[in-house]
């Protein structure tokens, strides 16, 4: 089968790679950019292990071809860090133990990051929803809810 | 003699006796006597079985001490998740 | 210095809550898991499944498939190692197919690729042709007398004849004499429930990375629970020496019991082999439904008796489990846990272990006894409510305690059940007004941990730091307390200790992360390893100084004299003596090798609130209250990690999990679409007390925490949907259908 030629941007980086017409926003990410801190956890949109921003809007990158990438900006958990500063979402993260396994967390990272850029100030509700679609088996939630509860406040205060 | 008290599940392999005594001093000799005097618990016993001596729930290691007085019962192997 | 002593106070590192030392990996995308693993050359593997429940193999014709120039190899059962006997013949027939496939899902064969496209498309052209034969997978079918029998002579000597072929192991224990113990008792009540099978539901899908050449020398790249099962495993199936294969646990994305059986890593082994490069396989989420273990499915029957001051005078369970097409259903903790909780004069407990059409059954969180604790907790409920009794307070007057005869046989060590259940009477959560159609429940729930084959590696560096080696996955934050604890024995801040999963080539045997072992048996095998580096600082000090070891203490990581009768010497750190110990004896390191025996078993007592809506059938928790004994908490953060994530497991278990296959025997709902966990606006926060009753069994009184959080939660909610909506459920999960249909028959009268 004839591969497929793609420009894109990811991270801030300019990049290019040839996929099969098959190939996920995942597969090409993992394997073709190496940048496997996206994970799998489905392949059906189901878990959003896979959650990445293309043009700035929260996709599952299972459900979208890598070929779709072509001319949009792409961000995944490896773009969420300011070089060796982590965003205050990770810091909290790990300060909150809002992690256990750690496979569901880039996802919930770009999908939290996302969320406090639309409503800087959600409610546990709202957070909860928004969540709803990130499958987390090892927490419960609750200290991942706490954890963007007290990100969310300590960010408006910075601003 | 050390007496060992079995799961009920094991009566058929002593001849109805819940409760046997065996010559041992630690876990290894124990099972070894059981097996020796009790032919038809053999096939439990390699399969794995944990011993409770006062109490302790001893999962594999053969040489934990056994005293005459001890209370013994044999349990099913135990494993987790 | 003594290696052996306990230390119940004055902890300066062990109970605070630092930082996970693989907290930035995993929030930037760094930390490695099983998929993230890469080779030059390597290759892509995929399975081909059975597509039926129970079929004859009559043959494989893999032609097409190695026609194509991208594929490489491709194995059959004719590729593993021959005349495995027991377990291990098990494991092989599970990987990889014999003559018959035995579930939906089954591997038959397998093609590796040069992409993960290629090696799908070649798995679509390799052609098996079966000839179904009659399935069945539920277990009081598989029993009956008119099920098709899944392997003849399976049963192993302790099932009594006449029972069906199925039935391939059985277990009976208690004592006194039941009959008595009813006759004695004002009330008796005896129900049927049943469980459906649950999936752990790691987001991880099982991967590995395997590479193995022709002289028999192989690398294993795998997310597991345990690399060294894994690695004795591998050689059993492939005919290889173990120590020739050298395994190397990833980071893992959640296990819960389900990554402690080998499933694709001997599969991987056999395809490198043959196409002589590496081999990355990686399941989907639907292989991992289908042929991962899900737990087993159980039909119970429980009869209790009380009296009408809330004593029980008798208890009898009896539990039949079908763990799948293989014998290992974990029945008898299923009847060993179910009345652990209850100081029992009479107590009989029978289990069956049935083979049914599905897959393998895996160990999932405290495996057997959260269905146990369903059943029981139940009828304990029913019988409260009928005597007008306060749960907690029966539970109270008739809770196990140091002393009692175990329902399973031996007399208990010290454990915390009554102070569980005082702390749950005790917490505001039990007290707290419940809004219109809230009903609350509460229950019990018991596991016995486990502590087995450790063996750790603790190496100092010139500076002043300490590397830390160990053999069990970290599957919940055990870097951390292990770290915790050795910065506590050696008197160095936490930070300057670092906790590393060694792979199978660098330490001894290491039993799985299973049993809620690691931070009981690796922790305990820190401190005795930190005391065995310690005795060799101290001996460098006594040295220096000229004076018996004996008469060096160490003490806030520094070695002093043990008195003024020892001397008056200036007390040298740690980093001292490291500093210059390559010329006063060589490198200091301390270990331990041991099967620590001493785990100490676990009690946790529930309180939950649940709404139900009686038209839809939908319940919702409200509140949820976890109270636990953890012996000694750690990382207290992570103790509340571990109680709340078997909480969620269990509600998700409670209400909404279940495998549903349909009449052809074949799995229906093999994704997380169709088998839904619960997701974050499902739950509550849920709320936990760290109860600390020390283990005698560890030095600082550790209890393993992992698995007794998923015990009570079935019964707790079912006994809170029952106070809710006044139906008793009695088959799980308590899915909206399941309620509404329970709400009709109630309403019919």
């Amino acid at each position: 089968m004839s591969m497929i030629h793609v420009t894109t941007n990811v991270n801030g980086d300019d990049v290019e790679f040839l996929c099969d017409p098959r190939e996920t926003l995942l597969d090409v990410l993992r394997d073709k950019l190496a940048l496997t801190g996206t994970k799998e956890g489905c392949g059906t949109g189901d878990c959003g292990a896979c959650s990445v921003t293309v043009d700035d809007r929260l996709v599952c990158s299972c459900l979208m071809l890598g070929a779709e990438a072509e001319g949009k900006s792409v961000t995944t958990v490896e773009g969420i860090a300011d070089g060796e500063n982590l965003h205050p979402l990770q810091e909290k993260f790990i300060e909150y133990a809002a992690l256990q396994c750690g496979i569901c967390t880039p996802g919930i990272l770009v999908a939290t990051k996302a969320l406090l850029e639309k409503n800087p100030d959600p409610t546990e509700t709202q957070v909860r929803y928004w969540l709803a679609g990130n499958l987390c088996r090892c927490t419960g939630y609750d200290k991942i809810i706490r954890a963007v509860m007290d990100t969310a406040a300590d960010m408006r205060k910075a601003s | 003699m050390v007496e060992v008290t079995l799961w009920s599940g094991l009566k058929s392999f002593t001849g109805g006796q819940q409760t046997v005594e065996v010559e041992a001093k630690n876990v290894g000799e124990l099972l070894e006597a059981l097996a020796d005097k009790y032919p038809a618990l053999q096939p439990t016993i390699e399969a794995g079985v944990s011993v409770a001596v006062d109490g302790k729930i001893i999962a594999s290691s053969l040489t934990e001490p056994i005293n005459a007085d001890s209370e013994v019962f044999l349990l099913q192997q135990l494993k987790g998740g | 210095m003594a290696m052996d002593h306990d230390k119940t106070n004055g902890f300066k590192v062990v109970g605070t809550r630092p930082n996970r030392p693989d907290g930035v990996d995993k929030v930037t995308g760094r930390a490695k898991f099983g998929a993230d693993a890469y080779a030059p050359g390597m290759l892509h593997a995929a399975i081909v499944r059975s597509p039926h429940a129970h079929a004859r193999i009559l043959s494989i014709d893999t032609s097409k498939a190695e026609a194509l120039s991208s594929v490489k190899a491709v194995v059959t059962r004719a590729d593993f190692a021959e005349g495995l006997t027991g377990e291990n013949w098990n494991i092989l027939e599970n990987v990889m197919a014999g003559d018959t496939a035995l579930y939906d899902g089954h591997a038959v064969a397998a093609v590796a690729a040069t992409t993960p496209l290629a090696a799908r498309d070649a798995a679509k052209l390799i052609k098996v042709e079966y000839e179904p034969m009659p399935h069945v997978t539920d277990v009081d079918k598989a029993m009956a007398a008119d099920a098709p029998i899944i392997r003849a002579g399976a049963a192993d000597s302790s099932v009594p004849s006449g029972l069906h072929a199925n039935v391939v192991r059985y277990h009976e224990s208690g004592h006194g004499d039941v009959a008595t113990g009813f006759d004695e008792a004002d009330v008796v009540i005896e129900d049927s429930f049943k469980t459906e099978a649950t999936h752990q539901g790691y987001i991880e899908p099982h991967a590995c990375l395997a590479q193995l050449g022709p002289d028999g020398k192989g690398e294993v790249w795998c997310c597991t629970q345990g690399h060294f099962n894994v690695q004795k495993v591998c050689a059993a199936l492939l005919g290889t020496d173990s120590s020739q294969l050298r395994v190397t646990a990833s980071e893992i994305g959640g296990g819960f019991g389900g990554k402690t059986v080998v499933f694709i890593e001997p599969v991987a082994l056999a395809l490198s082999r043959k196409a002589s490069r590496s081999v990355k396989l990686v399941m989907s989420r639907s292989e991992v439904f289908r042929a991962t273990g899900p737990t087993a499915s159980t039909s119970m029957d429980i009869k209790i008796g009380m009296t009408r001051e809330g004593r029980i005078t008798a208890a009898e369970g009896i539990f039949r489990l079908q763990g799948g097409a293989f014998p290992g259903a974990p029945m008898e903790f299923t009847a060993m846990c179910a009345f652990a909780p209850y100081d029992l004069n009479n107590v009989r407990q029978i289990g069956y272990d049935v083979l049914s059409n599905r897959p393998k059954q895996a160990a999932y969180r405290a495996p057997g006894s959260p269905m146990a604790a369903f059943a029981v907790e139940s009828v304990v409920d029913e019988l409260c409510k009928k005597l007008g009794l306060d749960p907690l307070e029966v539970r109270l007057m008739n809770a196990s305690k140091e002393g009692t005869k175990a329902s399973y046989g031996p007399r208990f060590d010290r454990i915390g059940l009554v102070e569980t259940l005082e702390a749950a009477r005790d917490h505001p959560h039990y007290s707290a007004p419940l809004a219109e159609g809230q009903g609350r429940g509460v229950s019990c729930g018991f596991w016995f941990n486990h502590g087995g084959e450790t063996s750790v590696s603790l190496a100092l560096s010139e500076d002043g730091t300490a590397a830390l080696s160990v053999g069990t996955p970290d599957i919940g934050g055990s870097r951390a307390a292990l770290g915790q604890m050795v910065a506590e024995e050696l008197g160095i801040p936490y930070e300057k200790i670092r906790t590393t999963i060694a792979d199978t080539a660098t330490l001894g045997y290491n039993e799985i992360s299973h049993g809620s072992r690691v931070t009981y048996a690796s922790g305990l095998a820190a401190i005795k390893a930190s005391r065995d580096a310690v005795q060799k600082l101290c001996a460098r000090a006594a040295a220096k100084w000229g004076i018996d070891e004996e008469a060096v203490v160490w003490e806030d990581g520094y070695a002093k004299p043990s008195g003024p009768n020892a001397g008056s010497f200036e007390p040298i750190s740690l980093a001292e003596i490291a500093s210059t110990m390559g010329q006063t004896g060589g490198p200091i390191a301390g270990h331990f090798e041991a099967t620590p025996e001493g785990a100490g078993v676990s009690f946790a007592t529930h309180i939950v609130d649940a709404e139900v809506d009686d038209e839809t059938g939908q319940t919702k928790v409200v509140r949820y209250t976890v109270v636990q004994d953890a012996g000694k908490a750690i990382h207290p953060t992570y103790v509340e990690g571990q109680f709340q994530g078997g909480a969620a497991q269990g509600i998700g278990w409670a209400l909404n999990e279940e495998y549903i296959y349909g009449e052809d025997g074949r799995l229906q709902n093999s994704i997380f679409l169709d088998y839904r966990i619960p997701v974050a606006s499902d739950l509550p926060m849920i709320d936990t007390v760290i109860v600390e009753v020390p283990n005698p069994g560890h030095p600082y009184g550790v209890r393993g925490v992992g698995e007794t959080s998923i015990c009570p939660p079935l019964a707790a909610i079912a006994n809170a949907v029952s106070n809710a909506a006044g139906v008793r459920l009695k088959h799980l999960p308590m899915s909206p259908p399941r309620i509404r249909e329970a709400l009709d028959q109630q309403a019919n009268g």
